[in-house]
């Protein structure tokens, strides 16, 4: 093809013109696609923040929260189970919760914000099962050492009673403490705390 | 052919006239910017309607868009312990509503666009109720001839009488309504009252109304610049060939 | 050795390129009616881009149905968006076709060696008709149910077998969950066939050239032009420089559809009708039903013949009829020329009168019948007919004017 008589700087000008412009409208529609995927309002409406009553429940015990469709683990500790979290640091990966796994507020031995109360998403950092809850002390099958916790039977991880996982399993964090807050001495508001809903 | 064309518009005149017959709506004049307006309407539904009607595909939580935190919802709109998240349903079963009513009073969230005339035809409605004794009721509706549900707003805007007339075929419609007793409110305060509620309830049948018209002004300016461009590009190109 | 050249060895992507881009060889003279057939695939391609979004939240399930559009409209992530530009596309699809039709019939594109690339065409519209009729049903609004139940209602007409018919493809008595979700299926079905028959639309038409406003074959003119000596001297490539014009075609084209799409969803209750704000009521008709309107003139013809000899058969029949006329459109022109241009005063005013009468009937199918509507709904019909049956006569017997050798601006 002949080119003579054309102004080819105006043509390349104006075709970075149109294919750039071309390019940020491509962009801009694709937004609402993207975007769709999201969680709808009905999903976040449905994942709000949870209220649970705990005054009834007994020390050692544990109750489940349904939250954002997870299972929520709110445990009542002994004074003797708090005693042992101090102590059994070598054990454990991360005995300080160094990796964020839990709201600033939660950063310490007993990974919530009454050391009386753990609260916490119950599932796996490996590969997303639901741990089952052992408080019992010694069991055959979890060894003579084993002073209550979390073990999840798919893939064999372990969690003390302040969810932290110990050393030479698979799971590689400790589990996630969700943001909470209490409304009262016995109700606890699960999935927001005074930082708005998470 | 310009006969034939005369013929075509001979035969289309009589179509001209369609379109009469219908009920004549007075103009609701809304305002889809008065929040206040909206939020007035939000709290007569909740208190007059709800009981009844549902808003099923709308949340309580989407009345944050008119101005209202979470908190004044959860406060001054929502009885029982709902969450803000939830949607506006009716605590009346739909079986017993049907036994009562003879027809399950129907879900409102649409009505603004499935009604003809939308606002103006729910402020007209909600003006329109008369005196009819033959009704279950007691009252019947110009707008809604023969509706199934009681006027609940008689205490606040009063008692109307249908003055009737006969027209040249011999039927017998309604001419005008006439306030025989006066309710809590005077015709204005009604009036501001159903514009309220039809304001509320536009804004419920699509919510996202104002936001698609303003996201709109921005497509159009961008694709107006696209257009020239592209006709820019179009014409240097075509120098070639002309 | 390059990339493209590594390519080539394996697919032939340059060899496409040039033959239906970069060298093939559209006439120069297109004008504006040439821009509809590049915007009906934008169109299609946002049909089945929006489609496939708003069906990741959509459930064929009558008791459901209403409710997930609903939840489209309003819970969903710019749900509403997706959704008015799938209901504004659908018929935004139908005016471009429409207007794309019109096009040919102009400038007689359907005549030889085109007349596969019309019935193709006409393929694709039925197809088109028989997606948009499917998707109609989903949102199990009261228009959807009842446009559906008078539609296969048609089927029960046909003698015999009618009525076993009609229960076979709604699966029920009624229309009901079993053909909502037959009517899904089939609508997510169809729009990959009608890209497929888009493909060979194009196959076909890039085989035969593409025709022109002068009707006249570029490809039996003079040789050369200066972007190559074989060339027909009229043609010109279509990359860059239709590619650029159906860039500004597409743009002009947003610009009226984004419109509506942002301002005017509804279309003052043509592109979104009133009564489908309401859900699917088996036990309460609307008091006046009517099909969309880009079905309504074939609707008026079907309620304009009178059912007699004991059966409505004869409605069916001619709607029916109306339509696969159009198939023959291609042997029913005798006149020596094709584009209107050049065509006589006959011709010139037949077509005038097929556009009256169209529209005519597509107001006509949307409004409730009266005896003076049916029967301009019939004179409009019998004219619709004339158009096509008595295309050979007066074709034949009109007085046409030269036609020059090469195309003009």
């Amino acid at each position: 093809m002949s080119s003579q008589g054309v102004d080819l700087k105006k043509r390349r000008m104006l075709i970075t013109a149109t294919a750039g412009i071309g390019a940020v409208g491509a962009g801009f529609a694709l937004v609402p696609f993207l975007s769709y995927w999201q969680p709808s309002a009905r999903a976040k409406a449905m994942g709000a923040p949870e209220e649970a009553d705990i005054s009834k429940l007994e020390p050692g015990a544990l109750m489940r929260v349904k939250w954002r469709g997870k299972v929520c683990w709110v445990v009542r500790r002994t004074e003797e189970t708090l005693k042992n979290l101090k102590e059994n640091t070598d054990h454990l990966v991360d005995p300080d919760s160094e990796v964020p796994q839990q709201p600033e507020y939660c950063k310490n031995y007993h990974r919530s914000i009454k050391p009386e109360y753990l609260i916490a998403v119950g599932i796996c950092t490996h590969l997303g099962c639901s741990p089952t809850y052992r408080p019992d002390i010694g069991p055959a099958d979890l060894g003579a050492d084993w002073q209550g916790g979390f073990f999840c039977p798919c893939h064999g991880s372990k969690f003390d009673l302040a969810a932290r996982v110990f050393k030479g399993v698979p799971a590689p964090t400790n589990l996630v403490i969700p943001p909470h807050k209490y409304l009262n001495d016995t109700t606890v508001l699960i999935g927001a705390d005074d930082g708005g809903a998470a | 052919m310009k006969k034939l064309i005369a013929i075509l518009s001979l035969a289309l005149l009589p179509l001209t006239g369609f379109a009469s017959g219908a009920v004549h709506l007075e103009s609701a004049d809304i305002d889809l910017t008065d929040e206040a307006a909206m939020q007035r309407g939000a709290k007569y539904f909740v208190n007059y309607c709800q009981g009844c009607h549902s808003l099923k595909y709308f949340r309580y939580e989407n009345m944050q868009k008119f101005g209202l935190t979470k908190d004044q919802i959860r406060g001054n709109l929502m009885f029982g312990d709902g969450k803000v998240g939830d949607l506006m349903t009716t605590s009346m079963p739909a079986v017993d509503a049907a036994e009562w009513f003879g027809t399950a009073p129907p879900d409102l969230t649409l009505t603004a666009r499935l009604k003809h005339g939308g606002a103006d035809w729910i402020y007209t409605y909600l003006k329109s109720f008369y005196v009819d004794e033959s009704r279950p009721f007691g009252v019947n509706n110009v707008v809604f001839p023969n509706v199934g549900m009681p006027h609940v707003l008689m205490e606040l805007q009063g008692v109307q009488e249908a003055v009737k007339e006969k027209d040249e075929h011999g039927n017998v419609h309604v001419k005008e309504l006439k306030l025989v007793k006066p309710g809590r409110l005077s015709a204005e305060e009604y009036d501001e009252l159903a514009r309220d509620l039809a304001t509320f309830l536009t804004h419920v049948a699509e919510p996202v109304k104002l936001e698609r018209q303003s996201i709109g002004i921005w497509v159009m300016l961008f694709l107006l610049v696209f257009f020239v461009v592209s006709v820019m590009l179009k014409k240097e190109y075509w120098k070639d060939v002309h | 050795m390059s990339l493209m050249t590594w390519i080539d060895e394996r697919f032939p992507a340059t060899k496409v390129w040039n033959e239906h881009l970069a060298q093939y060889y559209a006439p120069k003279n297109f004008n504006f009616w040439y821009f509809f057939g590049s915007l009906a695939m934008l169109v299609l391609v946002n049909q089945i881009v929006t489609g496939i979004w708003l069906a990741m939240s959509y459930k064929p399930d009558a008791t459901l149905a209403f409710a997930s559009v609903e939840y489209i409209m309003r819970d969903v992530n710019w749900g509403w968006l997706i959704r008015y530009l799938h209901s504004t596309g659908a018929s935004a699809f139908f005016i471009v076709i429409y207007l794309h039709m019109f096009r040919g019939l102009m400038y007689g594109s359907y005549r030889k060696p085109r007349e596969l690339l019309w019935i193709i065409g006409m393929i694709i519209y039925v197809v088109m008709m028989a997606t948009a009729f499917f998707g109609y049903l989903l949102p199990w609004g009261q228009m959807s149910y009842w446009g559906a139940q008078v539609i296969v209602n048609l089927f029960s007409a046909i003698p015999v077998i009618g009525d076993d018919l009609s229960i076979w493809i709604r699966g029920d008595y009624v229309i009901s969950d079993a053909t909502l979700n037959r009517f899904f299926a089939l609508h997510f079905l169809l729009p990959f066939i009608l890209a497929a028959l888009v493909f060979v639309h194009i196959v076909a038409l890039h085989k035969v050239g593409s025709n022109n406003p002068d009707g006249i074959e570029i490809k039996k003119g003079p040789k050369g032009n200066r972007w190559s000596d074989t060339a027909p001297a009229d043609g010109i490539p279509f990359h860059p420089y239709y590619s650029v014009k159906d860039i500004a075609g597409v743009a002009g084209f947003l610009i009226v559809f984004l419109g509506i799409v942002f301002f005017a969803p509804e279309m003052g209750g043509y592109f979104l009708e009133a009564p489908n704000f309401e859900p699917a009521n088996p036990l309460k008709t609307p008091e006046h039903i009517a099909p969309v309107w880009y079905f309504t003139p074939f609707y008026a013809i079907l309620r304009a013949v009178p059912s007699f000899a004991g059966t409505q058969v004869w409605g069916v029949i001619a709607m029916g009829a109306a339509i696969v006329v159009l198939f023959f459109l291609p042997w029913l022109d005798k006149s020596p020329v094709k584009s209107i241009r050049y065509k006589g005063p006959i011709f010139k005013g037949m077509i005038a009168m097929f556009v009256v009468v169209f529209l005519i009937l597509g107001y006509l199918g949307m409004q409730p019948a009266t005896p003076g509507r049916t029967l301009l709904a019939q004179v409009c019909t019998t004219l619709y007919f004339v158009f096509f049956l008595g295309m050979p006569i007066y074709s034949k017997m009109d007085k046409t004017k030269p036609v020059p050798e090469r195309v003009t601006k």
